[in-house]
């Protein structure tokens, strides 16, 4: 990796390239919102240009991360950030990111554990746990019965193994988040027959981006 | 993976085997990958230590700031100290090497953490230097090393922000003393001591990096990590038994962390950060920093 913080530059980094992975590529304008140390020490550590790298798809081992900031003004790119509280509960190095490209807007909240570990704990609103060390798919879908039989069925025609699953939706009858960690890389073509079922609303892959 | 080191050491001894061939194996397991793959992605971490070793030791890099570079080169052209000459000054050279790297935001491999990234290379390196010991038995340490990392991350922390420095140089120099027991031929239980003895030299230590920049004091307390680590190898290997188990060491090393008040935990509130020098010292570089468009 890249020096100085595991905590605030790679795990940073890290937490851009899974933010990065929400709205399918280099997203044209975020808004950075960093908590705790990440705010107070960040600007030092190279959080800032950590997260803009990890969100213009730079691995933390990347020297360009050195030079994000440059990168990103000559991009044209238009990243924010703010310094923000999330009260107690959040970890010490939380970030908030909101971000667009082409019409799809996202918003993930997550935070860096030290030695370069992460943890996704929040994905459009939904609370979710996803620590990147796995691919994974994340999806919304309406709750309809035999939703997940049906994800499954997909990823088993694919040849793919399921490491966890997870659901959580925030009513009964309301929209229903999936979390699913595969232990191979999901392909395009799965993707889009996801995608292609009528009741599911968005589909994403999250790439592993542990070391 | 192993939660305890003690469950690791009993089966390594069961099977007579070193701890780094039960590491390798359960590493393999996790991953599903042969253990041959594990060794090689160990291989390449290897290289990047060795080249930020000598990178750092050419002594001509800067921190961002300029508050840190250049001291380990000292290491090597300095005049001499009372131990020049033997491996103990080398370790410290390399130490402090690495860590201006990594401050002047270099390549480094995080062993455990970017901060505390020079003790383990700089212990390993330079011992196996000094021992003439070959790349394999080096990438067998390494092995060992993550091992006992992942134990701390499990029982403990390796986050500055979460529990000190002694998350951070103080884990790496756990790490760095039991693996480099293993490659002195040490056995599991003397490793086991070996990481008790240098984690409870490092119980309390506070992350207290002036304007929270990881380059003051943290290139020099790689240097003191690595000592320490110097110190509970030398004496795991005379046969010096610790009585706490590394384990519940590791696990008051967390304990510590959680109660530690938060301008102890990397934050720039307290500690070296909040004297009237270091105050002083951050609010001109982080000015000079800004000024620079840094």
């Amino acid at each position: 990796m890249v020096g100085p913080s595991s905590s605030h530059t790679a795990g940073a980094c890290r937490l851009g390239l899974l933010a990065r992975c929400l709205v399918g590529g280099t997203p044209e304008r975020a808004l950075i919102e960093l908590h705790g140390s990440f705010a107070r020490t960040g600007e030092g550590h190279g959080t800032d240009k950590a997260i803009v790298g990890g969100l213009m798809g730079f691995r933390p081992d990347d020297e360009r991360l050195r030079t994000a900031l440059e990168i990103m003004d000559r991009e044209g790119l238009d990243y924010k950030f703010e310094k923000t509280t999330l009260g107690d509960d959040a970890h010490p190095n939380t970030v908030r990111i909101t971000l667009e490209r082409g019409g799809r807007k996202s918003q993930m909240l997550g935070a860096s554990l030290g030695a370069g570990r992460v943890l996704v704990t929040e994905i459009d609103g939904y609370p979710v746990e996803v620590p990147g060390n796995s691919d994974t798919i994340v999806l919304v879908a309406e709750d309809v019965k035999g939703s997940v039989a049906r994800i499954a069925g997909l990823l088993a025609d694919a040849q793919l193994n399921i490491a966890t699953l997870k659901l959580t939706r925030k009513e009964r009858g309301g929209d229903a988040f999936m979390v699913i960690e595969v232990d191979e890389r999901p392909n395009e073509e799965v993707r889009d027959a996801i995608r292609a079922l009528s009741w599911v609303k968005w589909a994403f892959r999250l790439d592993k981006v542990s070391a | 993976m192993y939660r305890s080191l003690a469950t690791a050491i009993q089966d390594a001894e069961a099977r007579g085997v070193t701890l780094s061939t039960v590491a390798l194996e359960v590493e393999a397991k996790d991953q599903g990958r042969p253990v041959s793959e594990i060794r090689d992605a160990l291989r390449r971490a290897l290289v990047v230590m060795r080249e930020a070793v000598d990178r750092g030791l050419v002594g001509d890099l800067m921190s961002s700031s300029g508050l840190v570079g250049g001291d380990a080169a000292k290491m090597r052209t300095g005049p001499d100290g009372p131990l020049s000459g033997t491996p103990f000054r080398d370790v410290l050279a390399r130490a402090l090497a690495v860590q201006e790297v990594n401050a002047a935001m270099g390549v480094i491999v995080a062993a455990p953490t970017a901060g505390g990234a020079g003790v383990l290379p700089g212990v390993l390196t330079g011992l196996a230097k000094a021992r003439g010991i070959d790349d394999e038995r080096l990438v067998d340490a390494l092995a060992t090393a993550g091992l006992i990392g992942a134990v701390v991350a499990d029982r403990a922390s390796l986050s500055g922000a979460e529990g000190g420095c002694q998350a951070e140089t103080g884990a790496a120099a756990g790490m760095a003393a039991g693996a480099a027991v293993e490659m002195l031929g040490g056995t599991p239980r003397q490793v086991g001591h070996a990481t008790a003895l240098a984690q409870q030299g490092t119980l309390g230590l506070v992350c207290d990096p002036l304007g929270g920049l990881v380059e003051l004091p943290c290139v020099f307390r790689n240097a003191t990590g690595a000592a320490i680590a110097l110190a509970a190898i030398e004496m795991a290997m005379a046969g010096i038994e610790f009585a706490i188990p590394a384990d519940e060491v590791i696990d008051t090393m967390g304990e510590i962390g959680a109660s530690m008040d938060v301008r102890y935990r990397e934050t720039a509130g307290g500690g070296l950060a909040a004297t009237p020098t270091g105050r002083r010292l951050a609010k001109e570089r982080l000015y000079d920093l800004k000024r620079a468009g840094g």
